[in-house]
C-alpha cells in the first residue's frame, strides 16, 4: 500500500527549479531510498513532504489525505518524523531531554476532557507525567544502546551518536513514516554497520523508512526500493538491482563514456 | 535607614515579578524582548484608573490589569514573533515607547504628564496595607513574588518549559518535533506580560500616584539586566538579580554618599557589571537550572 505520494510536485526558487514534476511513492512497511548526485533536489523534496517548505505546485498525500502546505508541526502530529542532513539537535539540552521533546505532543492530552481540565490535570500530576515521559524516552535510548549517555549534553556526544540521537528523537514521536536525511554522513564503517542494524530494527517495528544517502553500500544493502533524482527530475525507480544496472543512473553518476 | 532598606526590598520584589516574566520570555524562550516597561505601565494605569475613577478595590483591579497586559502581549506578540534577536528587540522597544507616549498624551483618560494621584491604599479584611510604614506592604509583595515563583517554576518543569527550551535551541527542529512554535512563543509573551502587569499594579499602590515618567525604556533595560545578571533560565536567579540591581541603583543613598556620587553613577555601574559579567560569567551568577528526571537512582552511571 502506498502510504505517501507526491503528485507532480514542483518547487521553484525564482528561476531555479529545484524539484520538477516529481511523482514519488512510498510503500508502507518498506525502506525506500532516495538517491541522486549533489543538488538533485533530494533534500528539497524531503522538506516539501515534511512541511518545512511549501511546494510551488503539485500535491503531497499521506494515507490518502492531502497534506500539501500543512505546517511542519501538524505533519509531525499526523505521523511523519524526520532527521536533518546537518544535525539539528537541541545541543544544550541533555540526551534524555532531546528525546523527551519528541514526546511533546503525545502527552498532556485526554480527548474525553476539555483543554482546561487537561491543563489542570497535568499541572497537578506534573511529577508523574514528567516521569512517564522520561521513562518512555529512556526506552528509546535503550533501543539505540545509549542509556548511559542520558544525562550528557547533546553537544558532547560523538558525531555518530549525535546522528543516532536525532533518529531516537524522531522515533519518540511514534511516527508511521520516518524520513532520514543522510543518516550515515560522516560515520565511520563500524558506525554505519550499527546504523544499518538499527534501520532494519526500525522496519521490524512496522515503521516505514525513507532515506537520502550517498553511501551506496548502505543504500543497496537495506533499501527495498530506490528512486533516483537528477536535476530535480525523477530519473528512475526500482529495486536496488534494477537501479544498479540502469544505464541512465550510471550516466548521471559517472558521466557518459565517449 | 531600616526604612530605606525596606524600600529597596519592596522595589526588589516589584522588579523581581517583572524579571520572572522576562525570564520566561528571554531565559526560556530565547526571545530578546524589551517590553516589560510597557506592560508595567499598563498594569499601573489600569489599577490607578479603575480605583480612582470607578471605585474598584485594589484586589479587583488585579485581574483587569493582568488581562489587559496579557492582551497587549498577545497583540504585540503575534506580529513581532517572526522576528529574531536584535530585530525583535527593536520592535518590542518601540512598543514600550508607544505605551509611554499614549499615556503622556491621552489626557482625558490618563491626565497626561500630570499623572494620577490619590490612589487608595489596598485593604484586606479591614486592615490597611500602608505603603508608608512598609512592613505590611513588603509582606504582600513577598507573597506575590512567592506565588509567581512557584507557578513559573512548575510551568518551566513541564512540557511547556521543555517546548520553550526546544524553540530556543532550534526552531526548525522544534517545529519538526510537532511543537507549534508560534503558539508557545505567544504563550511566553502573554505570561511575561501579565506578571509585569501585576507588578505595575503593586507599583501603583506603593507610590499611590502614577506618572508616565516612571515607565521609561530604562525600566525594561534594568529588568533585562536582572535576568542576565542572575542567570538566564533560572527563576531564583531572576529574584537575586532584581535584588542586586536594586541595591546598586540605591547605592549612593544607602551609603549616604549622595553628595559625592552623582546619580548617574548607577548607570555607569550597570554597564560595568554587564561588561564584566559577559566576559567572566556569561551564564549569570547562578547559571541555567538543570532539571532532574526520574528517581535519583543511577545518576552516577
Amino acid at each position: 500500500m502506498t502510504i505517501l505520494e507526491t503528485e507532480r510536485l514542483t518547487r521553484a526558487y525564482g528561476g531555479v527549479i529545484a524539484v520538477n514534476n516529481v511523482d514519488f511513492q512510498v510503500e508502507g512497511g518498506l525502506i525506500t531510498g532516495l538517491i541522486g548526485p549533489n543538488g538533485a533536489g533530494k533534500t528539497t523534496l524531503f522538506n516539501n513532504m515534511t512541511g518545512l517548505d511549501t511546494p510551488s505546485s503539485g500535491k503531497v498525500r499521506f494515507m490518502g489525505k492531502d497534506i500539501t502546505g500543512y505546517p511542519a508541526h501538524k505533519i509531525c502530529r499526523l505521523g511523519i518524523a524526520r532527521t536533518f542532513q546537518n544535525i539539528r539537535l537541541f545541543k544544550d539540552l541533555t540526551v534524555a531531554e532531546n528525546v523527551m521533546i519528541g514526546r511533546h505532543f503525545k502527552t498532556g492530552k485526554d480527548e474525553t476532557k476539555g483543554r482546561f481540565l487537561n491543563a489542570l490535570k497535568s499541572y497537578i500530576h506534573l511529577k508523574e507525567e514528567e516521569n512517564a515521559i522520561y521513562d518512555k524516552a529512556l526506552q528509546w535510548l535503550d533501543f539505540f544502546d545509549m542509556h548511559s549517555y542520558r544525562s550528557e549534553l547533546a553537544r558532547n556526544l560523538p558525531y555518530g551518536k549525535q546522528r543516532e540521537l536525532e533518529i531516537a528523537r524522531a522515533l519518540a514521536t511514534d511516527p508511521q513514516l520516518l524520513f532520514l536525511d543522510e543518516p550515515a554522513a560522516g560515520m565511520n564503517p563500524q558506525e554505519t554497520e550499527h546504523l544499518i542494524r538499527i534501520i532494519r530494527k526500525i522496519r521490524e517495528l512496522g515503521i516505514t523508512v525513507v532515506l537520502i544517502e550517498h553511501d551506496m553500500r548502505l543504500v543497496m544493502n537495506i533499501c527495498d526500493s530506490i528512486t533516483v533524482l537528477n536535476y530535480g527530475e525523477k530519473l528512475a525507480e526500482g529495486t536496488p538491482t534494477e537501479i544498479k544496472n540502469n544505464p541512465l543512473v550510471i550516466e548521471a553518476y559517472l558521466g557518459r563514456d565517449e | 535607614m531600616l526604612n530605606f532598606f525596606l524600600l529597596i526590598l519592596i522595589y526588589s520584589g516589584i522588579y523581581a515579578l517583572m524579571a520572572l516574566g522576562q525570564n520566561v520570555i528571554t531565559g526560556y524562550g530565547g526571545m530578546l524582548s524589551l517590553t516589560q516597561a510597557g506592560f508595567f505601565a499598563i498594569g499601573s494605569y489600569a489599577t490607578a484608573i479603575l480605583s480612582t475613577r470607578f471605585g474598584f478595590s485594589f484586589w479587583a483591579t488585579l485581574p483587569p490589569a493582568a488581562l489587559l497586559s496579557a492582551l497587549c502581549g498577545l497583540l504585540i506578540g503575534l506580529p513581532t514573533l517572526r522576528l529574531k534577536g536584535d530585530y525583535l528587540a527593536i520592535a518590542t522597544l518601540g512598543f514600550g515607547e508607544i505605551v509611554r507616549n499614549v499615556l503622556n498624551n491621552w489626557d482625558s483618560l490618563t491626565r497626561g504628564p500630570m499623572g494620577i494621584q490619590k490612589i487608595p491604599m489596598p485593604t484586606i479584611f479591614g486592615f490597611v496595607i500602608n505603603p508608608y510604614t512598609k512592613y505590611s506592604f513588603l509582606v504582600m509583595v513577598v507573597i506575590f513574588v512567592a506565588i509567581a515563583y512557584v507557578l513559573f517554576q512548575r510551568l518551566a518543569r513541564s512540557r511547556m518549559g521543555r517546548a520553550l527550551a526546544a524553540i530556543r535551541e532550534d526552531e526548525i527542529a522544534a517545529e519538526a518535533m510537532g511543537i507549534n512554535i508560534t503558539k508557545y512563543k505567544v504563550y511566553a509573551f502573554i505570561l511575561g506580560a501579565s506578571v509585569a502587569g501585576i507588578a505595575g499594579s503593586l507599583q501603583a499602590v506603593f507610590t499611590l500616584s502614577v506618572t508616565p515618567g516612571t515607565y521609561t525604556f530604562m525600566v525594561s533595560v534594568m529588568v533585562l539586566c536582572m535576568v542576565v545578571l542572575g542567570g538566564m533560565g533560572n527563576f531564583k536567579a531572576s529574584i537575586l538579580g532584581a535584588f542586586i540591581i536594586q541595591l546598586i541603583s540605591y547605592f549612593p543613598q544607602l551609603t549616604g554618599l549622595t553628595s559625592v556620587i552623582p546619580p548617574q553613577f548607577k548607570q555607569i555601574l550597570f554597564g560595568l557589571i554587564l561588561v564584566v559579567m559577559m566576559i567572566w560569567r556569561p551564564q549569570g551568577l547562578l547559571g541555567r537550572e538543570e532539571i532532574r528526571y526520574g528517581n535519583e537512582e543511577g545518576e552516577k552511571a
